[in-house]
This record gives C-alpha cells, sequence and structure tokens, in this order.
C-alpha cells in the first residue's frame, strides 16, 4: 500500500509568557493508505497536538510533515477532523450541521448533497436531518459529527477521542458503527484515544506515545484487521496479550513519572 | 420539533392542573396587590391622611391624565420620547454590535483602545451633558446621543465578551475546514452569541429610557421627560405622576416586545 503521511523528526514547541513548553520532539512514522492508525499515550502528552499537527492547524516548530508527498502548510481538503466532543452547532439542524463543510467551501453541489443524502440514510439519521442536536442521543450526534466529517470526501480522517463522551455500552456499539463506516468508505484514520482496548479492537497499528514532550516508544500491529467488527476482536486471544504488553508500556512511563517526583 | 400530544395519565393532568392553578393564583396575587396599594393611596388621600398636593392621587392621576390628552397634546409628548427612545436604542445596538465585530476582527486595535473604553464605560454619561449640548444642540439630537451614549458602550462590551467567550475548539473545527475570519464569524460566532444579543436588548430597553428622560430634562421643549421636569418645576405632582405613569406604560409595553422577541429565538435551539 501507497505511503499517505509521512513525519520526519518532527518538533513543536508551544510558547507562552510563562515559557516555552515542548509538546512533541522527533516524531518520526509514516501512515499507508487504507491504514486505520490509532495514538495512545498519557494525559496532556501531545496527542491532540499531534493532530493539529497533521490537519495544518499549525505549523512545526522543526521537521518536515508530508502529506501525499507534498508538505502541510495549511488546512488541506484530503483531511477533515473530528474534534475531541461532537462539536454540532446547536441551533442547526443535524441536516445543516453535517453539510456545514461544504457550505464553507462553497460546494453544495447536487452531487455532494446526495452524498449527504446516502451518508444520511445509511447511518440511520436521516429521519432526524430536520432534528437539532439536543433531540438526539449521544451516540447519534458522535454519528452525525463523524458524517459531518466525511461530507467533504477526505482522504484521511482524524479522530481526537471521538468516544470519550459516551456511557461504555453506546461506546461500544457506536465503536463499531464508526470502524464499520470508515472501513466501507475506505478512509485512512488517525484516532487517539486514551482506552487501550478501544486502540487495539479498532485499529490496524498502534503507536504508543510516551510522555510530554511526546516521541513515539513503540509501534504493534494488531493484526486483527480480518477478525470481523472491533466487539468481536475483543475475543481474540491475542486481544489480552496485546493488552498487557501495552498497558505495562504505559504504566512503566507513568510509574518512572512517579519516582521522578 | 414539538413533541407530538401524548395521551397523559391522570397523575400527569393533576400535575398540570396543580401548575395552572398556582400560575392563576399568582395573577391573581399581582392584581390584587396593585388594587391594594392604589385603594389605600386613594383612601388616605380622600381622609385626608396625606396631602395629595405632594402625594398626588390614584384618581387625580387618572383626571390629569385625561387632562393632559385633552390640554397638553398627551400623545405627541409620549410619541417624541418613545420615538427618541427608539432611537437611541437602535442605533446603539447597532453602533455596538458593529463595533463589538470590529475590536473582534483586530485584537489589536482593542488592546489599544482597551483603557479608554473602560474609562468611558465608568464615567457618568451624565457629565458630558453640558458637551452634548454644545456640540449637538438643544434639539432631538442631543437627547439621542445621550441615549445612544448610555447603552453603546456596555452594549459593545457584553457583545464583545460573546464573541471571546466562542468555543475555540468549534473555532478550529471550522478552521480545520478551510473556513476564512468572516466565515467563522457569520456561520459561528454571531449565531452563537445571539442569547447574549437578546439579554444586552433587555439590558438596553431600559438604558435607552434612562438615556432619553435624562436627556429630555437637560434640553428638550417636548417628550414626557420635559413634563416631568416641567411639573416639577411648577410643583404640579399631579402632571409629574402622570407622565410617569404614561412612561411606565411604555417602557412596559417595549419590554414585552422584547421579552416576545426573546421567546422566538428560544424555540431557534
Ligand atoms: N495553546 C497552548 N499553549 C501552551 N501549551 C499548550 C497549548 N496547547 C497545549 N499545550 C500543552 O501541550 C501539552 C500537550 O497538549 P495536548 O492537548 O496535545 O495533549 P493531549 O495528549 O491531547 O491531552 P489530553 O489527553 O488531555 O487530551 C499539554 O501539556 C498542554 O498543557
Ligand atoms: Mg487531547
Amino acid at each position: 500500500m501507497n505511503e499517505i503521511l509521512r513525519f520526519e523528526h518532527v518538533f513543536l514547541n508551544y510558547h507562552s509568557l510563562q515559557g516555552e513548553t515542548p509538546a512533541i520532539s522527533d516524531l518520526s512514522f509514516s501512515v499507508r493508505e487504507g491504514e486505520f492508525v490509532s495514538v495512545i499515550g498519557p494525559s496532556g502528552c501531545g496527542k491532540t497536538t499531534l493532530l493539529s499537527l497533521i490537519s495544518g492547524l499549525m505549523p512545526a516548530s522543526s521537521g518536515k510533515i508530508v502529506l501525499d508527498g507534498d508538505p502541510v502548510t495549511k488546512p488541506s481538503a484530503s483531511i477533515s477532523y473530528m474534534l475531541q466532543r461532537d462539536q454540532l452547532f446547536p441551533w442547526r439542524s443535524i441536516y445543516k450541521n453535517v453539510t456545514l463543510g461544504l457550505e464553507i467551501k462553497h460546494i453544495k453541489t447536487p452531487d455532494h448533497l446526495a452524498r449527504i443524502e446516502d451518508l444520511l440514510k445509511k447511518y440511520g439519521l436521516w429521519e432526524f436531518r430536520n432534528a437539532r442536536p439536543r433531540q438526539l442521543s449521544g451516540g447519534m450526534r458522535q454519528r452525525a459529527a463523524l458524517i459531518r466529517t466525511l461530507a467533504l470526501d477526505p482522504r484521511i480522517l482524524l479522530l481526537d477521542e471521538p468516544f470519550s463522551a459516551l456511557d461504555y455500552q453506546t461506546r461500544l456499539s457506536v465503536c463499531d458503527d464508526v470502524a464499520a463506516i470508515i472501513a466501507s468508505e475506505q478512509k485512512t484514520a488517525v484516532l487517539v484515544t486514551h482506552d487501550i482496548s478501544e486502540a487495539i479492537s479498532m485499529s490496524d497499528r498502534i503507536f504508543v506515545l510516551s510522555r510530554r514532550p511526546a516521541t513515539l516508544k513503540n509501534i504493534y500491529e494488531t493484526g486483527l484487521k480480518d477478525f470481523g467488527p472491533p466487539l468481536k476482536r475483543r475475543e481474540h486471544p491475542s486481544f489480552p496479550v496485546l493488552f498487557e504488553k501495552i498497558y505495562r508500556e504505559i504504566r512503566d512511563d507513568e510509574t518512572k513519572e512517579k519516582a521522578k517526583l | 420539533m414539538r413533541q407530538k400530544k401524548k395521551p397523559s395519565s391522570e397523575q400527569h393532568e393533576k400535575f398540570l392542573k396543580g401548575i395552572r392553578k398556582k400560575k392563576t393564583l399568582v395573577t391573581c396575587l399581582r392584581v390584587l396587590l396593585l388594587v391594594f396599594l392604589l385603594g389605600l393611596w386613594e383612601l388616605c388621600a380622600f381622609f385626608n391622611l396625606i396631602d395629595t398636593y405632594i402625594t398626588s392621587s390614584p384618581s387625580r392621576i387618572f383626571a390629569t391624565i385625561g387632562e393632559l390628552i385633552r390640554e397638553w397634546d398627551l400623545f405627541t409628548h409620549a410619541g417624541i420620547t418613545l420615538l427618541e427612545t427608539l432611537e437611541g436604542f437602535f442605533l446603539s445596538m447597532l453602533i455596538g454590535t458593529g463595533a463589538a465585530i470590529l475590536l473582534w476582527s483586530f485584537d489589536t486595535l482593542w488592546k489599544v483602545l482597551e483603557p479608554y473604553i473602560v474609562v468611558l464605560n465608568s464615567l457618568p454619561k451624565i457629565a458630558l451633558g453640558p458637551v452634548i449640548i454644545i456640540w449637538c444642540g438643544t434639539g432631538t439630537k442631543s437627547i439621542v446621543v445621550m441615549a445612544i451614549l448610555i447603552c453603546v458602550i456596555i452594549t459593545l462590551l457584553n457583545m464583545l465578551t460573546a464573541f471571546r467567550s466562542c468555543e475555540e475548539e468549534k473555532i478550529l473545527l471550522l478552521r480545520s475546514m478551510g473556513a476564512n475570519k468572516f466565515q467563522i464569524l457569520v456561520k459561528l460566532v454571531l449565531p452563537a452569541s445571539l442569547p447574549s444579543f437578546i439579554s444586552v436588548l433587555k439590558i438596553n430597553v431600559g438604558m435607552a429610557w434612562v438615556g432619553t428622560i435624562m436627556g429630555e430634562y437637560l434640553v428638550s421643549r417636548a417628550g414626557l421627560g420635559y413634563l416631568i421636569s416641567y411639573g416639577g418645576t411648577v410643583l404640579n405632582l399631579d402632571m409629574v405622576m402622570a407622565s410617569t405613569v404614561v412612561l411606565c406604560f411604555l417602557a412596559a409595553a417595549m419590554y414585552a416586545c422584547v421579552a416576545l422577541l426573546e421567546k422566538l429565538v428560544r424555540r431557534r435551539d
């Protein structure tokens, strides 16, 4: 498969009056087209920062980020970013929410609208297109946010803890939905999460980051791609083994952190 | 979307009935309170327990209103004041919100102007009365300017705060879609600030009347403020009270309009 995204020795420092905060340090990796990658790491280590860099919302302090052979300098049409929490606009109907991106880009063409209609129908939101976000359940809102993300037909989806606002039951089923949607639309995805099981059950590869400033500690191949939907993958014998490995890796990091204090 | 009416249980009926009952009770008590106070006032006046020369009385106020209509052209005065207030109200909303948009768009401009705006805000505007008269003359213009001065700074500051409290993540979302600053303003910041706009409207309904009446005290030859200050000068308390009552009704009507608008907006989301 072709490489779609590449980081080469990327650093990022935040500047504020209090000083300089290194958030990302010497990060290099590449993501292949159609791959589902999870990024996991301790709280505040720089995961959201990583997605912001990929999406071109801010420039790296140094290093190179390459998307499809071109350096990333500004938000690109081939990337869609789904932020932490659904961020639906409460005063817009679901339909108006999912077409927001088309409005911004002035591409509300019949083609694109037909695609949105398709997506809404396929994922059970068509009947609710005129409802306001607050009238929908958490899971439905998350699906609406995902459709808004897919509406611009991006090649890469960036998902920042998209399920953290959901209760456990809903979370499991929305995970399945989202994985199915992304697989059937054949997108590349980068998912940020705190949840190790979620990372294992959803992705092809898992990037484990160190605490801040984030460096890449390890990459795990799950090898569960052809083993059905995420919920089913949790039953695979290699699941607990992998879980244990990653859990230890992150815990060791945290113990070291405590020992330092 | 309104919910479909379900056949409600007896218990729910009872609950609704209780609520309605309480609402009726509150309305009745309100009216009774007014009737009681007015009655007490009238009785005290009738039995000469109070000096109506300085307190007036409901019946005299009522009679004076009739007199004012016949001999003083009350409606014209009320109309003039209402017009001035509306003018001050709308202009200050327009100028205040416009300036807030400008200051939101150009952060440096805000940083530069902030201390001046804060000082202007805490300045008692009435102190500018003489300056306004010298600059704008002794006509309607000065009155409207006074009303605008009173409303505009508070509008600006409130709207700017509303604009800036817009969720950073929603802005990031739009930026990741490739939105420019103008699109962020129109698609997100303005609609998100609508509730604040309504509450500023509500504050300004009161403030615009303050400004207008203050302006009329200062300069005018007409309007309710003029009637009140004239009545005060010639110690005609009936005239003062009657004009104040009319003022009350006008202000209440304007407030009701804004409240209605708020209800419509609430239905939006
Ligand atoms: N705009 C900013 N200015 C200064 N420091 C920042 C800024 N944004 C983030 N940081 C700091 O950079 C570090 C990484 O932030 P980031 O949001 O990327 O972490 P995260 O891994 O997404 O955290 P979480 O797990 O809580 O979502 C944090 O320590 C944070 O305090
Ligand atoms: Mg984060």
